[in-house]
């Protein structure tokens, strides 16, 4: 029992990392209903960014906040070049443009910073939580902005005008035009806040993945599996999801045989296809109800 | 009296197709004007040419003012609501989130909460369904819902697409009541597009006949309800 604990609470523990990036993703989805493959890779590039800016001697919270501030500008820069002239194009283009992009920004990382790992501080120490072994400050930490940003998110969608617009424009574009909505700059600034997330996503990550260009490959599937798992239209959804994802990785890894770390990419995935198949909203995702 | 709306040789293309064959009409303020034509005669290409939803050439007063290139958006915020075919509602939020989305452009908090309670007034069975996803209203109550929408922009002119399509005769009648009411209580300038042309030239103060993207007759809505031509093909006596 108690080993089943133990991992329950590592699972919560990973599981927050999933559930920031999957928060991103939700608020990619809910602006442009698509994924964007390239989400990981933003959020890598973001944190390089935070990094140099320390490296140049600026303290944790000022380089975070100037991250946040790029992060956006960068996610809006990104849609006005490279998306808003594929406004028109089909699903297929846009993905190619996501690949494109992944590939870039992992590209120019590389150049930029080399590919050799590096430490990245975290802000709430390394230090065990509660006296707990399982749970270090920093992971507690990283639940509670978690958490923060849910809220934040949640009350931006819920309860202010701008977020209205953003829905409005993501399920309808054309009626959203006609109550006179912005429906470019909406996607942009869908963009932008998913950038941000993404950066603080990125930022939290790092101190437990190390910085270096390919560190977000396997945790952006987790954060889908997540995203999928909640349902794309509900950070609650991607948030629990995360969790959920978090401790199903860890309790599969522990208990069936022949699944270690190796195998645990996999399950990721079989997760994101169990969910399609039978719950296509995910757990929290508002089924649409359509009349014909 | 001036034309609030004036369109001059209006052309529309639909990609290499065209729609439109310069068309003319104007509507005066404080009207309720109609358009009556046979389904493809260019009805709600019209309409979508006004908003800037299709490519045109052509004039396109509001108020005086050339609309030439401006966006969707920003006709909107002129004052221009637009009910289109299939009513536009956003399915998957509540009916009160598309209210509050019809005044979106609107900053006077307070009246915009004191707009949605008029449009609970007008259509109290918004009312009783304010938290439902306005996706499973009925279609009567969707148009409904849509033409309330329209309204908590407090549009000077609203432009109405075939607002009787798919509803029962007696919700029909109850719309356009609605809107009549509308149209002399609140003061706002009417142009509804109509295959229902016995109930529109009821209602209506000033008719046009569209065929094949061409105006071919106009007068007072009286005029035309008489004529002998538009009794045999629209209204069918």
């Amino acid at each position: 029992m108690e080993l089943f604990t133990n991992q329950v609470l590592a699972g919560i523990a990973t599981g927050a990392i999933y559930a920031c990036m999957a928060l991103a993703v939700v608020m990619i989805y809910q602006a442009i209903d698509h994924l964007n493959f390239a989400q990981g890779e933003m959020a890598m590039f973001s944190t390089f960014v935070a990094w140099q800016l320390m490296q140049w001697g600026l303290p944790y919270w000022v380089a975070f906040v100037l991250t946040l501030v790029f992060s956006f500008i960068g996610g809006v820069v990104i849609e006005r070049l490279l998306f808003k002239p594929l406004a028109k194009a089909p699903v297929l283009t846009h993905v190619a443009g996501f690949i494109a992009l992944f590939a870039i920004i992992n590209s120019v990382a590389g150049l930029l910073w080399d590919f050799t790992i590096k430490q990245f501080p975290s802000p709430f120490g390394s230090s065990p939580f509660l006296g707990s072994q399982l749970i270090s400050t920093h992971q507690a930490g990283m639940i509670f902005v978690t958490l923060i940003l849910l809220v934040l998110l949640f009350g931006f969608f819920r309860y202010t005008r701008v977020g209205l617009a953003m829905r409005a424009a993501a399920s309808m574009p054309e009626s959203a035009r006609l109550v006179g909505i912005n429906t470019g700059w909406m996607i942009a600034l869908g963009w932008g806040m998913a950038a941000a997330i993404g950066s603080i996503a990125g930022m939290l990550i790092a101190p437990v993945v190390f910085l270096e260009p390919n560190m977000m490959g396997g945790v952006l599937i987790y954060g889908f599996a997540a995203a999928v798992v909640g349902g794309l239209s509900s950070p609650l959804g991607a948030v629990v999801g995360g969790f959920l994802v978090g401790i199903f990785e860890n309790l599969v890894g522990t208990y069936i045989p022949g699944v270690g770390n190796e195998l645990k990419l996999p399950i990721a995935l079989a997760l994101i296809i169990t969910v399609l198949v039978v719950k296509p909203n995910g757990l929290f995702g508002r089924a649409i109800v359509k009349r014909v | 009296m001036t034309a609030m709306l004036n369109v001059k040789d209006l052309r529309a293309y639909y990609g290499q197709v065209q729609a439109l064959h310069g068309l003319e009409f104007a509507l005066n303020e404080g009207s309720m004007t109609t358009l009556l034509g046979a389904n493809g005669a260019g009805k709600t290409t019209t309409l979508r040419a006004i908003c800037n939803m299709i490519r045109s050439t052509g004039s396109i007063e509001f108020e005086g003012k050339n609309l030439g290139n401006a966006s969707t958006e920003n006709i909107v915020r002129l004052g221009i609501a637009h009910v289109p075919q299939g009513r536009g509602t956003f399915t998957t939020l509540t009916v009160e989130e598309n209210l509050q989305l019809g005044a979106i452009t609107r900053k006077d908090t307070k009246a915009i909460a004191s707009d949605i309670d008029r449009m609970y007034d007008h259509f109290p069975v918004l009312k009783q369904r304010y938290l439902q996803q306005a996706g499973t209203l009925s279609g009567g109550e969707q148009q409904m819902l849509a033409v309330a929408r329209a309204l908590m922009l407090r549009p000077k002119l609203m432009l109405l697409d075939e607002p009787s399509f798919g509803l029962a005769p007696l919700v029909v009648r109850d719309l356009f009541g609605i809107l009549g009411k509308i149209n002399r209580e609140d003061k706002v300038s009417i142009l509804v597009v109509e295959q229902n042309a016995k109930l529109a030239l009821e209602l209506a103060d000033k008719a046009y006949v569209i065929e094949t993207g061409r105006i071919v007759m106009s007068g007072s809505a009286n005029e035309i309800a008489n004529n002998e031509d538009v009794r045999k093909s629209y209204l069918g006596y």
